[in-house]
């Protein structure tokens, strides 16, 4: 029973950063709900490895960990470029490669 | 006695992911998505994963959030004034994806009564031995990852 219950519990929140993601306009805060969506992913790995005993899933947490935050660097770094080029904090104003 | 605990740290993660994602303000919504990670470092703690919850909390909320933090002190705009897209379809869209993906929770199989992970030592002897190619390899992506952000947000030159 709490395997089920740990599994709704993380996508359930990973629908929330779903939205967040679909619908905040500032920049970084996209990237917080998208940070919202990855640790959900994460709480539901570690909740199928305890209830099968994989130790496998906590490597794959792990190295998910480790690979969230290169890409939090990199993204927040693009983040500080586009504001500083094009001046703006909105997804919105980022739209040069629509057709 | 963990089912108590189960359901007060759900409460507590299901406000912290709203928080995140309704705040106007961005620093409320960092400190928001800092007691989300925490409460998910609790999570790992009850399901006997001390290593992890040590991970999360150090690197995860110890830095990325510092990081996101320093990005926020250095923009001009740190509120959201015209709120959200389409708040209607992403909500409609984030419910459709939940309910596709709770109709799968039967499919994992029936969990026993109690799990359990060897955690600590064994996950060590894992990571060294049976993953030592990818555990390399990531240490690589790190670099690039340095190198890249540095690169990106470096200042050019006489501007």
């Amino acid at each position: 029973m709490m395997l089920q219950k740990l599994l709704l519990l993380s996508f359930l929140v990973f629908s929330i950063g779903l939205f967040g993601v679909l619908s905040r306009r500032h920049i970084v805060a996209l990237l917080l709900s998208l940070e919202l969506m990855f640790n959900s992913i994460n709480l539901a790995i570690i909740s199928v490895a305890w209830a099968h005993g994989w130790l496998a899933g906590v490597v794959v947490v792990l190295f998910g960990i480790a690979i969230t935050v290169a890409e939090v660097a990199v993204g927040l770094s693009l983040f500080l470029l586009a504001e500083r080029i094009r001046k703006t904090t909105q997804t919105d104003d980022l739209s040069m490669l629509k057709g | 006695m963990t089912d108590l605990l189960f359901w007060l740290f759900a409460a507590l993660l299901v406000i912290s992911a709203l928080g995140v994602v309704l705040c106007r303000s961005l620093y409320r919504a960092v400190y928001c998505l800092a007691s989300a990670l925490i409460v998910t470092a609790l999570f790992y703690l009850l399901l006997t994963t001390p290593l992890l919850a040590a991970v999360q909390i150090l690197l995860y909320t110890g830095g990325v959030l510092t990081l996101v933090v320093f990005v926020i002190v250095m923009t001009a705009q740190t509120d959201d004034n015209r709120r959200w897209r389409k708040p209607v379809w992403a909500a409609l869209l984030a419910i459709a994806v939940f309910i596709v993906l709770a109709s799968h929770v039967g499919d994992l199989g029936v969990s026993p009564a109690t799990g359990g992970l060897e955690s600590g030592k064994d996950t060590g002897i894992e990571l060294f031995r049976t993953y030592i190619v990818p555990f390399e390899l990531l240490s690589v992506l790190l670099l690039a990852a340095i190198f890249g952000a540095l690169v990106i947000a470096r200042k050019e030159e006489g501007s």
